[in-house]
């Protein structure tokens, strides 16, 4: 449904992606994986609209992405980054129906329809009696839920996490994911997600993407792609990389400190 | 959970209004010359609808034209000067932002000292002359700002653009005034804000382009939320976010380019106000707006009746009560948030 066609995108003279492709069928989970510097959120951004590439494009089923009008464009693709909730006093509730908006013309208000989304969707996110609280007096988890449940209102069909977990302690994490495993499945949701902790990756998506210097060096199912040698060769660490007992996913062990010299440092 | 909610506004919204409506009615009441509260109804009567037919010419000339037209441009500049900090904090993102702050205030004074000195605000069309001139110095100054402090909109950055951006048009209005002691002191004095021999030309200027500029932030309000929280936000759920800034930002700097070149540069209320009101209901522009404008509208006429009773019979520049009434509030919440500056 979404088609890349070797896009690039350069800041100043730096090629931060270079030629990517890259098709998404409906209702899969693509990690976009690789070090800082190589190109991942710039991709996300392109593909959520916030920036042009430089060549290349990109294909929305028949449309091109670029030419799409805002409103159109949001009722297809929602994101969710970090922290993208403000500190201005909104209440949960007011936070979540501006996910309404690509839905609502000028002079509309809310129709009953969208109120029953939004109510829908404060149930499945657990945040039914919070609906009356401020933003501001959340907790870290609470307020990631809000924000992905301002992205679900809008009834997306690809939603793309830029390290959605990030800062997040563990039951937070995997109640977001849960959320968006649960909409993928039940919905043919489209999952395009940008995420630093391999492990979670390799369980979550089904297919993944390594990036290097703005390059895809290695893309498939995380079992055919994910390794010991291309985790040495992208991050230049060693590793042990071990099947999940239950699901056979590769899951990465890293070396006990003394026997793992570092070959060279990443921020 | 909604019906609760709509009683909550009820209860803020009616005794705003009630506010509203007391000071109003004290403010037309008291003065130099005593009027009783019937006698102010049988005038507004007289007027309005033609009945009586008859009343004390004594009280409604003073009433109708002179005290009338002063509390309504009050209240009408009150309202205005409230919207206008709406907007430019909504849109800038910034709890600092207001016209007086980001230097567009003396950008539209310069404006119009220029039109008032070079004699093309004499004549009939002078008022409007005069306006325009102001808009186009505020809207030197905004677009200046805007890119002083860059697309990221940082407070710091944004309030250091507005600093340089208020010296120099300030130093040019110094300068300009030196050039012309004659007209010194009277401008001296429309600059320092005042609602004194004003009349009702004055406020039919104001009242077309404050309407507009109501129904515009009225039906901008899910966009003002949504800059509100975050311009990438706003993107996301398909927001035009450059188009309807630049919108937004245009129309603040007209509001107070009028506002400015009738009553001078009266600080203060645009920040203060709509911040108590985001304490008292939230950031939902879906009530800031209504209740700012209310509460704008109220708070000048109540300044302007301390600036012409306090030390009657001379009269303060109704910008020095604001400014009084003001800074302690605005200190209040520098002090509050300088961490986060």
């Amino acid at each position: 449904m979404l088609t890349i066609q070797s896009v690039s995108k350069h800041y100043d003279t730096r090629c931060v992606v270079d030629g990517i492709s890259l098709q998404l069928k409906r209702g899969e989970s693509i990690g976009i994986l690789g070090p800082n510097g190589s190109g991942k959120t710039t991709l996300l951004r392109m593909i959520s609209g916030e920036l042009t590439p430089d060549q290349g494009e990109i294909w929305l089923e028949e449309q091109n992405l670029s030419k799409l009008k805002p409103k159109a464009r949001a009722r297809k693709i929602a994101v969710l980054a970090q922290e993208l909730l403000g500190d201005a006093p909104f209440t949960v509730r007011e936070m979540i129906e501006m996910g309404r908006y690509p839905y609502l013309s000028r002079f509309e208000t809310l129709s009953d329809r969208d109120i029953d989304v939004v109510d829908q969707i404060l149930q499945q996110t657990n945040l039914s009696d919070r609906g009356h609280t401020r933003i501001t007096e959340l907790s870290g988890g609470e307020r990631q839920r809000v924000a992905i449940a301002r992205a679900l209102v809008q009834e997306p069909e690809i939603l793309l996490l830029d390290e959605p977990t990030t800062y997040l302690d563990l039951e937070a994490q995997w109640s977001l994911l849960d959320i968006c495993k649960h909409w993928q499945k039940e919905k043919g949701l489209t999952l395009v997600m940008v995420i630093h902790d391999l492990n979670v990756a390799s369980l979550f998506c089904d297919r993944v993407l390594f990036l290097q210097n703005g390059k895809c060096i290695a893309e498939g199912t995380p079992k055919e792609v994910i390794s010991a040698s291309l985790i040495e060769e992208v991050y230049g660490v060693s590793t042990v990389v071990i099947p999940h007992p239950e699901t056979g996913s590769p899951q990465i062990l890293h070396q006990p400190f003394m026997n793992n010299p570092r070959k060279e440092h990443d921020s | 959970m909604r019906r609760q909610y709509n009683k909550k506004h009820l209860y803020i919204g009616g005794g705003m209004f009630l506010c509203f409506l007391f000071t109003f009615i004290l403010a037309v009441t008291v003065g130099s010359l005593k009027i009783p509260i019937p006698e102010i109804w049988r005038v507004i009567g007289h007027h309005t609808i033609g009945f009586p037919n008859q009343v004390d010419p004594m009280s409604d000339a003073v009433l109708w034209s002179l005290r009338f037209p002063r509390v309504l441009l009050a209240m009408v500049v009150g309202a205005s000067l409230a919207l206008g900090g709406v907007l430019y904090q909504g849109v800038l993102r910034n709890p600092l932002a207001d016209p007086y702050i980001l230097g567009v205030s003396s950008g539209s004074a310069t404006g119009a000292i220029i039109a008032i000195l070079s004699g093309i605000g004499a004549g009939i069309w002078g008022m409007w002359f005069i306006s325009l001139s102001a808009f186009i110095g505020a809207f030197i100054a905004t677009v200046s700002v805007f890119i002083l402090a860059g697309r990221e909109l940082r407070t710091n950055t944004l309030i250091l653009a507005g600093v340089v951006i208020h010296a120099l048009f300030g130093a040019i209005i110094t300068f300009l005034l030196s050039m012309s002691v004659e007209q010194m002191s009277r401008i001296q004095y429309w600059l320092m804000g005042s609602f004194s021999l004003r009349e009702w030309a004055h406020i039919w200027v104001l009242i077309p382009v404050i309407v507009v500029v109501m129904a515009v932030a009225w039906f901008t309000q899910r966009e003002l939320n949504l800059f509100a929280v975050n311009a990438r936000t706003a993107a996301h759920v398909g927001v035009s976010v450059k188009k309807t800034r630049f919108l937004l930002l245009i129309l603040a700097s007209f509001l107070t380019a009028i506002v400015v070149s009738i009553s001078g540069m009266i600080g203060f209320v645009g920040i203060v106000i709509p911040h108590l009101i985001r304490m008292i209901i939230g950031a939902n522009h879906r009530f800031l707006i209504p209740y700012s404008i209310l509460a704008g509208a109220t708070f000048m006429m109540l300044s302007d009746l301390l600036a012409r009773t306090l030390l009657e019979p001379r009269e303060l520049p109704v910008g020095v009560i604001t400014a009084f009434l003001g800074a302690p509030i605005f200190s209040y919440f520098l002090y509050k948030w300088r961490r986060n500056l």
